[in-house]
């Protein structure tokens, strides 16, 4: 059973970052039916800037939000200075920038940076606190809280606000969104730096866990792509239930069933989950209009 | 002799009865207008004939065999081809490869001669490009045969649908407004076309919102009205129904039709 | 696009010349290697281009095909005692069945649902690979046999130059072909509305599944060229950004146009190359440049230009 326990806390640990990954691409997604590849770039930026300033001698909190703004900033210009002049470009035109992004990001931070692993310290101290028998990282229940506040802050401003409101319009419908008076290209902006900053704080509370190196994005991005499109394309609660389930598959699969073939498991799950199901978990039928 | 019979056709979206009990047939060479107000259910009772959706109730015959909730590519190979209401054209193909495509089940088609591009394959070929060639005469775009078809108009495009489902050589077409965005001397040549498709002994359904087109071509009309059929009668039975105008024009309008 | 560049034959005469006539101009056998690595690619991406720019169907996990082409030649000499060429068509069978097989259900899904699919497909055959270190020497790779053919030895760079290079003539005599038969309509039809096509009688599912299985098997020979060229595989060749690597190749190039496949190939080749001459700089200029051209020529570069040329000719 402490087995059980071990493995189910990783699985929701690893699954809490790839749900905010998801979350991230999602976010996109929906207000600009991009697929954004370096959407795991943005993890590392905030796991390698929040290092790097912290070695500079700066406060931990105050470094992690300098990675925070950081990551923002080039979500930002990564809409303006890329994905807005190609508006209307072919869908697999602006995956191919955003790939081009990606690398681009990856050779910016390798040569600011360096090619080592890096590691920041627990936020709470080492010491494991023991749950049904299973010693768990205190960083674990950092991860999780963080990642359930920011699913929380994202709900009520997408509920609550007029602005996030606009978000869903643009998401539903951008011509209607347009006509009814919704500044489509700043819900865009806005997107892109929301989810950047998503990936920062992702990036930001697993580096304690997993370390951080300048090309950790690809990986990330493909695990959270995987989970977004395992909850259903376009949904955010069906990417952060997808992203949860990646984890445990992985966690469970590599603890009862084969560790080297750990990454496996999600990707037969989602071969098997997509021939069923051709949209996604949680994703609605479409019916096609002729 | 029967050519498309449609029984007692029902689908719902979501709760609401798109097409609800509605039955047709046409015979070969004959012209069967399907009319009614917009959402009356036609585009989608025509989507239901040609295999695109399953519909829920009701039973498609199809040369005296049932074929309902067969697959499209099935239903082609059995002799029934459409256009459609909202173009479906191959925009990045010519007009003349657009209604090559229409040849397909004409063609012989084997992967390996098509790589090596067999002496056999070139011949065929030509001829499909002949064939094409002659229907775009027909519908009046030869002079537009090479050019890409997603920069043709609207109307040319449209006349590349009726040439491309024609290419089949069908036993029955499904004609869905091919006479819509079409000016008045446009709509006279679809008037002609669809005659002379029927005169080849081939059963026409038409779709069709221009009523003087309707009234001109159809040999019998079946009106709908939110997804029920409403009336079936030759033009003038449907045209005198007060039913029909009251339908399209509503009660109040309807009146005042009737004192105008 | 202007006639010269659409005609058949003048592309093949074109490409056939530039292989003939480049290697004049070659100074090392530095030159012959990177030229050789550019004409796998580009074999690779032709074929990839008829599944993307043909029939309209996304992979980004074609370099599962390539690594099980590139692994076969590997495996088959050192364990199972075949021949080099003997390997290499297993290897073409191997992937096209796995393309057949796994075809079916996987191009019923559209969009972002068939790029997740292939992606994990291509994951699943690099993890094998990575993993089933017995066979495959696990993450470090493992050497390949020299080809060998009656006795006679492929070795040297400018011997798998003229390999690689008539090798890539005759897959793009093949692409060229296909684009006007049945089959090439099909494929491009389904691509601009599958409904249509539908209708129009053609077996949707059939000629997506044949397209699939054509450009794994182009992969799959690339695969195996490039490891028997280089005396060396390992896992990366079968990697997902390889896959993401000949997807922008095609892309860049301009998706549906053999010629760009193959210029799209020799930029994503040889731009790495030149740019290393800026040493740290070489990521961020490619990512760089990718950016822009997409940006400037969004559908891609022979697109784009031949649009250009035409223009002059006309004003």
């Amino acid at each position: 059973m402490a087995e059980f326990f071990q493995f189910l806390m990783s699985g929701l640990t690893v699954g809490a970052v790839y749900a905010l990954v998801a979350l991230g691409f999602t976010l996109i997604y929906n207000a600009s039916d991009v697929v954004n590849f370096a959407q795991g770039e943005f993890v590392m930026l905030g796991g390698m800037v929040t290092v790097f300033v912290a070695a500079a001698g700066v406060p931990l909190p105050l470094a992690a939000l300098i990675a925070v703004t950081v990551a923002v900033a080039v979500g930002l210009l990564l809409y303006w200075l890329a994905i807005e002049p190609a508006r209307g470009a072919p869908a697999v035109t602006l995956i191919i920038i955003t790939i081009g992004a990606s690398i681009l990001l990856r050779g910016a931070a390798q040569m600011l940076f360096d090619k080592q692993f890096h590691k920041l310290p627990s936020f709470s101290g080492d010491a494991p606190i023991n749950l049904f028998g299973a010693a768990v990282q205190p960083q674990s229940f950092w991860v999780l809280g963080g990642a359930a506040v920011i699913v929380l802050l994202l709900y009520v401003f997408l509920e609550r606000t007029v602005l996030g409101k606009a978000v869903l319009a643009t998401a539903a419908n951008r011509l209607a969104a347009r006509l009814v008076g919704i500044n489509t290209t700043t819900v865009m902006a806005l997107a892109f730096g929301g989810s950047a900053a998503i990936g920062a704080v992702a990036g930001i509370l697993i580096t304690p866990i997993t370390l951080t190196s300048y090309d950790v994005g690809t990986l990330l991005a493909l695990k959270g792509f995987a989970a977004a499109m395992l909850g259903g394309m376009g949904n955010p609660l069906g990417a952060v239930a997808g992203g949860l389930l990646l984890g445990l598959l992985e966690a469970f699969g590599a603890g009862y069933l084969s560790s080297t073939y750990k990454d496996a498991f999600a990707f037969i799950v989602i071969l098997v989950v997509l021939f069923a199901m051709p949209q996604g978990l949680f994703g609605r039928r479409v019916v096609e209009r002729v | 002799m029967t050519i498309l019979t449609a029984s007692n056709i029902g689908i719902s979206f979501g709760g609401i009865k798109a097409v609800d009990d509605v039955s047709f047939s046409v015979d070969a060479g004959r012209i069967l207008s399907i009319i009614g107000p917009n959402g009356a259910g036609k585009t989608t009772l025509f989507n239901v004939v040609s295999g695109l959706y399953v519909a829920d109730r009701g039973h498609v015959e199809l040369m005296g065999e049932d074929v309902t909730g067969c697959a499209p590519e099935a239903l082609a190979a059995l002799g029934l081809s459409r256009t459609f209401q909202n173009l479906q054209i191959f925009q990045r193909m010519t007009a003349a490869e657009n209604v090559m495509v229409g040849r397909h089940l004409r063609e012989r088609c084997h992967l390996l001669s098509d790589l090596f591009r067999l002496p056999s394959v070139t011949r065929q070929n030509r001829a499909t490009r002949e064939a094409a060639l002659a229907l775009l005469d027909e519908v009046g775009l030869r002079r537009r045969a090479d050019q890409l078809a997603g920069s043709l108009p609207y109307g040319a495009c449209k006349r590349i649908e009726i040439a491309r489902a024609l290419a089949a050589e069908p036993r029955v077409l499904l004609l869905d407004e091919p006479a819509a965005g079409c000016n008045s001397v446009e709509t006279e040549e679809i008037d002609h076309l669809v005659r002379r498709v029927a005169n080849k002994g081939i059963a026409v359904v038409l779709v069709e919102h221009d009523m003087k087109l309707v009234m001109k071509v159809s040999d019998r009309v079946l009106v709908l009205e939110r997804g029920r059929p409403l009336t079936e009668g030759t033009p003038r039975e449907v045209r005198d129904n007060p039913a029909v105008l009251e339908a399209y024009l509503g009660k109040h309008g309807a009146r005042g039709a009737a004192r105008a | 696009m202007p006639a010269w560049l659409g005609h058949r034959s003048l592309t093949l005469i074109v490409l056939a010349a530039i292989v003939v006539l480049l290697p004049l101009g070659f100074p090392s056998s530095y030159y012959f290697r990177v030229a050789s690595l550019v004409w796998v690619s580009a074999f690779a991406a032709v074929g990839l281009n008829i599944l993307m720019g043909q029939a309209g169907q996304v992979s980004l996990g074609h370099a599962g095909f390539f690594g099980i082409g590139a692994y076969a030649v590997a495996i088959g000499p050192a364990h199972v005692g075949l021949p080099s060429w003997g390997a290499l068509l297993i290897g073409a069978v191997i992937s096209a069945a796995l393309a057949w097989l796994v075809g079916r259900p996987i191009l019923r899904l559209k969009g972002h649902y068939l790029a997740i699919a292939t992606l994990g497909l291509g994951v699943l055959v690099a993890l094998v690979i990575t993993t089933e270190s017995r066979w495959t020497g696990g993450p470090d790779g493992m050497s390949v046999a020299k080809l060998s053919l009656l006795g006679w030895r492929a070795t040297g760079s400018s011997t798998w130059y003229w390999i690689t290079g008539g090798v890539l003539v005759a897959g793009t005599w093949i692409a060229l072909n296909l684009g006007e038969t049945p089959t090439g309509r099909a494929f491009r039809a389904l691509h601009d509305s599958e409904v249509a096509a539908r209708v129009a009688g053609v077996d949707v599912a059939r000629f997506k599944l044949q397209a699939f299985v054509i450009a794994a098997v182009y992969a799959s020979l690339a695969g195996s060229m490039l490891a028997m060229m280089n005396g060396f595989v390992n896992p990366d060749q079968a990697g997902f950004l390889h896959s993401v690597e000949l997807v922008t190749m095609v892309v860049l190039g301009g998706l549906g146009s053999v010629v760009g496949s193959i210029v799209g190939a020799a930029m994503l080749i040889t731009l790495p190359q030149v740019l290393t001459v800026f040493q740290e700089y070489e990521h961020l200029l490619l990512g760089l440049i990718i950016i822009v051209s997409m940006i400037f020529m969004r559908d891609g570069i022979v697109p784009t230009v031949s649009r250009w040329l035409a223009g002059r000719v006309r004003t």
